[in-house]
């Protein structure tokens, strides 16, 4: 009885935190519209943030508390919105949702970057060390204060969001940000208050949690998949369904925490260790939860976009297709063998993102998922007779289609947010208990065997390169072909109206199994051409975001981009590898890339050909640019700056200033000129003084980290430039051009018409 | 013409342009206080181009704006829509996800309650009150858009702009919109509608202004207005085509 | 003449509110009937109930005297029934040429290309094959999704407002290509507020109001019933 009682408590107060994390999550995807996958870190960085004044500067708690969750956070959400989300207001909702994968990577790196583990001291809750005792157990105040701030948040945010009329205004600003502003509402003010909102609430879940799990930058930033499961328990817009559902989740943890301590309670069920089970119990939650939802209704009202889907044509996939290999079998020439592996990493990579263009990019379908199947094909891969036969191959990629269909199947019950959630939860679920199994991984290591091909070694990482980018080439056509396809108009389709489609005929159901089918076939490539040993550690969660980040980045439904997309990933190994520091640089840039797309939602592919077709029209630009290139690879040859320098001076030069050459010599635009020169001196300053930089102390680097966000930020706001009107005059009366006059004439005469 | 000469709207010179593509060339209108302004034409003429460009939504490549002789150039629309201008955009003009009701709270602003609006607007469409907590998107085409209206005529603007507002409406129901229009100018409400009936508004309106391919062909009183300007504003773009 | 469509005391329930009830009407086969009616009447809620997107919480559907009830809405399209949405859905990022193309390729027939191209032709549309569908302007749009309807060769089309958002001369227009539906055999049963279109083209028309089927017969008849005039007409225009 005592125990069920202590259990209980725990349970209680755990669900008060997750309850305060998922409210948070709530209300910021009700009153903008954007399911903030950042949610955690966000708690994550105020956490870190309250314990830096807190603990290492000794701040008084009150003072700390206001400095963060008041100034801080409401800053942190406000900019979030500024700079990450203003521009995608008329995106998908998938794009909105991978700009905050996008925030989440950068928040990750800067944590990691600011706070190394090294430096971190415990963290303390309030009034750490004094108890109360309810029911004969003791209970910190750290929880009851939890317990109490999520009942006054439930209730104050539903007051707020449904009783008062800036809550209303920001519902509204979702529904139609035009029609609020005709109303005479403010939709920039009324999104930057729901994000700072949004921003405090998750700070406020952060520090409570940090006194219970204490400073651990990945695990704080994953709980929130805990509030995840709440939320979605309140489908993403009851309030107190998400207080209920977070303290069934706390119950149902602690009660199962209780369990694994007593004898009963098996250590494994048919071989496999229940260990895990804990740590799976929100996913598990939230996999049940998504596949309790009722189906989803077929609704009206097709969104209108702002990504294209340009077909590719048949004549660039080609020359792109044979420059990838030849250049391929160029470069791995040139290579030493170390890089050439970079290369193979690049080209999974690449592989592994290029598998979301039917999915996401096509049928608007979104995956969380993607390692997950590559993972799937590479143990499949391993534990097949044949050892690398061609044959187990195609058995690996043929089962897990299948698997990837099996998935779709409940998930096919669910749309947009929901789905990506459920094939998230798949992901977790499959790494914590399937891939952690000894079973499974032996020793925490798989070994898969290279595909066996006649007079080709490929455990070799030339060849291996080279087959890679072949195979690459075939995928890619093969998927110029299917997006050229009846199926490939029919993907398209349907995720521009389910219902338009389900009247015209088409069944909904066959065509996601397929194109989820089609994605895990092609992710399980990545998996299992990947030859040589690996570990779980590759095929987790949180490593397939960025996969989808960089493959919307590139531009989703584009496989060139998915290529660029793919080797960026790869690249920042070869950065890290380079100049070892640079890693921690590396961790935040899949996050700065990702933020650019706020600027361009059609991706970078897009971007990047738009922003240099002016440097190709303009000679002296185009001059300037390679001149820039070869002054910077002259400095480096002669030592006076670092391979890094030469790498950071490249992008920033490549990136930020080049695209703008035509511009600068056109305009008078002394603003652009300040922000680039502001940019450049951020990274140079991030890259050059590197040394310098890791004995500095936490607050020079964090003064050195917000002058590079700043910076960057500044760039990628400003570079874009929009394009001038021309004056093609305005589409026909098409009606009335189509008819000829004589049958005009005689429509006249047998209608009587109202003019 | 019933109320003073006020100039309440005069959009100078404006052109206008969607991404790449110029949609309004060099238009002029002007609406006075109190006056009913019919903006007629076919599709595609740049008539919901003019009206956002009016309410603030899209901003002109050229030209002004000016409400009650400011300049209101470059002005976030919520600024218009605080002095008075109300438009009501063609299509849907409702928060699908809020209630009757809650859509209904959007048009609060100074000096006028929920309860003064909706009791206006539910004496104007009865077949809203049963409705007042339904969520708006699934009421019928026909009800979103009387929804959409209410805002308009129980707000007390100054000036009224109306897209397509017999858009999926019963006859009846248009009918009555009419008239209430005509009622609401002679309270001294300026209003500029956009319409597909040319006859019938012209029927109320003051003056007309018609458009073609983004230019004004015609400006003048309504009642000048005769069959062959009509056609010759609808169909005389052919000619400029051919 | 027959029956391809019967409606059997079909009811709707939202919640507390009869969206239909009782409903009961037929459409006769090769004709253009009407369905008119107020706001909220319920003639969207009848549409969606026809091809299988709400099923009715009771009654029948009979289409070509077979009972659908049980269909799938994906399957009626095969059935031969089309429809186009009050509100526009259409794929808006396909072109105007692959939204009708995927309708041909949906419904199986022999050369969708040809098929698509024939349906741009019918409905003026040629000019605009290759526009992105969701940069239309609304005339057009409307038009596609008649177009894109027509393309699987439906024997009952139904068109819901097709008119609405249209000028006069996209109007005119419409009425011809309806008048042309007719000879070639299609049955349609068009959903319009728009009484001159509406007494220019149908055959036959039936009046819903709050649910139930008020009035049934020709042009004529309806417009000089007292009870159409007084719930829906008014001082007939
Ligand atoms: N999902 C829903 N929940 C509640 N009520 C609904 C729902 N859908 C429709 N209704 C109600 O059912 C009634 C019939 O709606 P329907 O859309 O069929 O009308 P309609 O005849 O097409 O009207 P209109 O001419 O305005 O388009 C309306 O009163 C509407 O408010
Ligand atoms: N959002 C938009 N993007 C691109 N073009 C548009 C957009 N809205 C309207 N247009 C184009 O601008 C022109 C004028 O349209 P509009 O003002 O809607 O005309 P009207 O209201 O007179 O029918 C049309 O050619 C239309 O295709
Ligand atoms: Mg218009
Ligand atoms: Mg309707």
């Amino acid at each position: 009885m005592q125990q069920l009682v202590a259990y209980t408590v725990i349970g209680l107060t755990t669900g008060a935190i997750y309850a305060l994390a998922s409210s948070g999550l709530v209300v910021t995807y009700v009153t903008s519209g954007v399911f903030n996958i950042a949610h955690g870190a966000i708690g994550m960085i105020a956490a870190f943030s309250y314990w830096q004044v807190r603990f290492d500067w000794g701040w008084p708690a009150p003072i700390a508390l206001v400095a963060i969750l008041g100034i801080l956070c409401p800053t942190l959400g406000l900019a979030i919105d500024r700079v990450a989300l203003r521009g995608l207001a008329q995106a998908t909702e998938v794009t909105r949702l991978t700009a905050t994968v996008a925030l989440m990577a950068a928040f990750i790196g800067t944590a990691a970057w600011i706070w190394p583990p090294e430096n971190r001291q415990p963290f303390r809750g309030f009034f750490d060390g004094n108890n109360v005792n309810i029911f004969g157990v003791n209970v910190g105040w750290n929880k009851i204060i939890a317990l109490i701030a999520a009942i006054i948040v439930a209730l104050g945010l539903r007051v707020l969001l449904y009783g008062t009329r800036l809550g209303i205004q920001m519902r509204a600003v979702v529904d139609d940000r035009n029609l609020a502003e005709l109303n005479g509402a403010r939709p920039s003010r009324i999104a930057s208050a729901s994000w700072a909102l949004g921003a405090s609430l998750a700070g406020l879940a952060g520090i409570l949690l940090a006194a219970e799990v204490q400073l651990n930058i990945v695990p704080l930033t994953l709980l929130v998949i805990n509030a995840y499961a709440a939320a979605i328990f309140g489908r993403l817009k009851s309030l107190p369904l998400t207080f209920i559902g977070a303290m069934a989740l706390g119950l149902t943890e602690a009660y199962l925490l209780w369990g694994q301590g007593e004898s009963w309670f098996p250590k494994t069920v048919s071989g496999f260790s229940t260990s895990g089970l804990r740590q799976a119990t929100p996913t598990i939650f939230l996999f049940i939860l998504l596949l309790l939802l009722p189906q989803a209704k077929l609704r009206a009202g097709a969104a209108r976009l702002r990504e294209r889907s340009v077909i590719p044509q048949w004549n660039t996939a080609i020359l792109g297709a044979v420059v990838l290999v030849v250049s391929s079998i160029a470069v791995t020439g040139m290579l030493t063998r170390s890089n050439t592996i970079y290369l193979v990493q690049a080209l999974i990579m690449a592989l592994a993102v290029v598998s979301l263009v039917p999915l996401t990019g096509y049928a608007g379908l979104v995956s969380l998922a993607p390692l997950t199947f590559a993972g799937i094909g590479a143990v499949l891969m391993s534990k097949m007779p044949g050892d690398g036969n061609v044959l187990s191959l195609i058995a690996v990629v043929a089962i897990v289609a299948l698997i990837g269909a099996l998935i779709a199947l409940p998930a096919l019950r669910l749309e947009g947010i929901y789905l990506a959630l459920a094939t998230g939860a798949f992901a977790l679920l499959v790494s914590i208990l399937v891939f952690n199994q000894g079973k499974i991984f032996s020793n925490g290591v798989a070994e898969v065997p290279p595909l066996r091909i006649p007079g080709v070694d490929l455990s070799q990482p030339r060849p291996k390169a080279i087959f890679l980018s072949i195979a690459f080439a075939i995928v890619g056509l093969g998927l110029v072909a299917l997006r050229r396809s009846s199926l490939g108009r029919r993907l398209v389709a349907m995720k521009d109206s389910p219902l338009a489609g389900a009247t015209l005929g088409m069944n909904l159901v066959r065509t996601k199994v397929l194109a989820f089918a089609i994605s895990a076939a092609i992710a399980s490539l990545a998996g299992a051409l990947d030859a040589g040993k690996v570990a779980p550690d590759n095929y987790v969660f949180d490593r397939s975001l960025p996969i989808l980040l960089l493959a919307i980045v590139g531009g989703i439904g584009s496989i060139g981009g998915a290529f660029f997309g793919g080797m960026l990933l790869g690249s920042n190994a070869v950065l890290a590898s380079i100049v070892p520091s640079l890693s921690k640089v590396t961790q935040v840039m899949p996050g700065l890339i990702g933020l650019s797309m706020g600027r361009n939602p059609n991706g970078a592919s897009h971007q990047v050909a738009t922003a240099f077709r002016p440097v190709t029209q303009h000679p002296q630009s185009l001059v300037i640019a390679l001149g820039g290139v070869g002054a910077l690879w002259l400095l480096t040859f002669l030592d006076i700056i670092s391979n890094w320098g030469f790498f950071a001076a490249l992008v920033v030069w490549g990136l930020g200033i080049v695209p703008n050459l035509p511009a600068l010599a056109n305009t008078t635009g002394r603003p652009r000129m300040l922000c680039l020169s502001i940019a450049a001196a951020g990274i140079g300053l991030a890259s050059f003084f590197d040394d310098v930089f890791d004995a500095a102390p936490t607050g020079g680097r964090l003064l050195a980290v917000i002058i590079l966000f700043v910076a960057v930020g500044n760039a990628i706001r400003r570079v874009h430039t929009p394009a001038k009107p021309t004056n093609k005059s305005s589409p026909d009366l098409v009606g009335l051009v189509a008819f000829t006059a004589e049958e005009l004439s005689k429509s006249d005469r047998d209608i009587k018409v109202v003019l | 013409m019933t109320a003073s000469r006020n100039v309440i709207l005069e959009l100078r010179n404006v052109s206008a342009s969607y991404d790449a593509i110029s949609v309004l060339h060099d238009v002029n209108i002007t609406v006075h206080g109190g006056e009913v302004v019919a903006l007629l034409g076919p599709n595609g003429a740049g008539k919901s181009t003019v009206l956002k460009i009016a309410s603030a939504l899209l901003r002109p490549t050229q030209g002004s704006i000016r409400v009650a002789n400011h300049d209101l150039t470059g002005a976030p629309a919520s600024e218009l829509a605080r002095l008075g201008v109300c438009t009501i955009p063609e299509g849907r003009g409702i928060f699908p996800n809020l209630s009757v009701y809650e859509n209904l709270q959007m048009a609060v602003k100074k000096g006028l309650t929920i309860s003064v609006i909706e009791e206006r607007a539910f004496a104007r469409f009865p077949m809203l009150a049963e409705r007042r907590s339904q969520l708006a998107g699934t009421l019928s085409g026909g009800q979103q858009q009387m929804l959409s209206l209410a805002r308009g005529l129980a707000t007390d603007p100054v000036l009224l702009m109306l897209d397509e507002m017999s858009m999926g409406l019963a006859p009846l129901v248009v009918a009555d919109l009419y008239e209430q229009v005509q009622t609401i100018a002679a309270e001294g409400v300026s209003v500029l509608v956009v319409e597909q009936f040319a006859r019938t508004v012209l029927g109320i309106a003051d003056t007309a202004v018609l458009m073609s391919h983004g230019r004004v062909r015609f400006a003048g009183n309504a009642s000048e207005v005769d069959e062959a300007t009509l056609s010759g504003a609808y169909l005389g773009t052919q000619e400029t085509l051919n | 003449m027959t029956a391809l469509l019967e409606v059997r005391s079909v009811a709707v329930r939202f919640g507390g509110v009869m969206a239909l009830s009782g409903v009961n009407l037929d459409v006769q086969e090769g004709t253009i009937t009407g369905l008119i009616g107020p706001n909220g009447a319920g003639k969207t809620t009848l549409f969606n109930v026809i091809c299988g997107i709400r099923q009715p919480t009771s009654g029948v559907i009979l289409f070509d005297d077979k009972e659908i009830n049980r269909i799938p809405t994906q399957k009626r399209s095969s059935l031969g029934i089309g429809r186009t949405f009050q509100r526009l859905e259409l794929f808006t990022t396909l072109s105007v040429f692959d939204n009708v193309l995927v309708a041909a390729e949906l419904a199986g027939v022999d050369n969708p290309h040809e098929v698509a191209k024939e349906q741009l032709l019918l409905l003026g549309l040629s000019n605009l094959a290759s526009t992105i569908a969701g940069e239309l302007p609304t005339g057009s749009a409307r038009l596609l999704e008649v177009a894109r309807a027509l393309a699987g060769h439906p024997r009952l089309l139904l068109l819901d407002e097709p008119a609405s958002g249209l000028d006069d001369a996209e109007t005119q227009q419409l009425a011809q290509l309806l008048r042309r539906l007719k000879s070639l055999s299609i049955t349609v049963l068009l959903v319009e507020h728009d009484m001159s279109l509406i007494m220019s083209v149908c055959d036959q028309i039936h009046v819903l109001n709050l649910g139930s089927v008020i009035a049934s017969g020709t042009t004529d008849q309806i417009q000089h019933n007292p009870d159409v005039i007084d719930a829906y007409l008014g001082a007939a225009r």
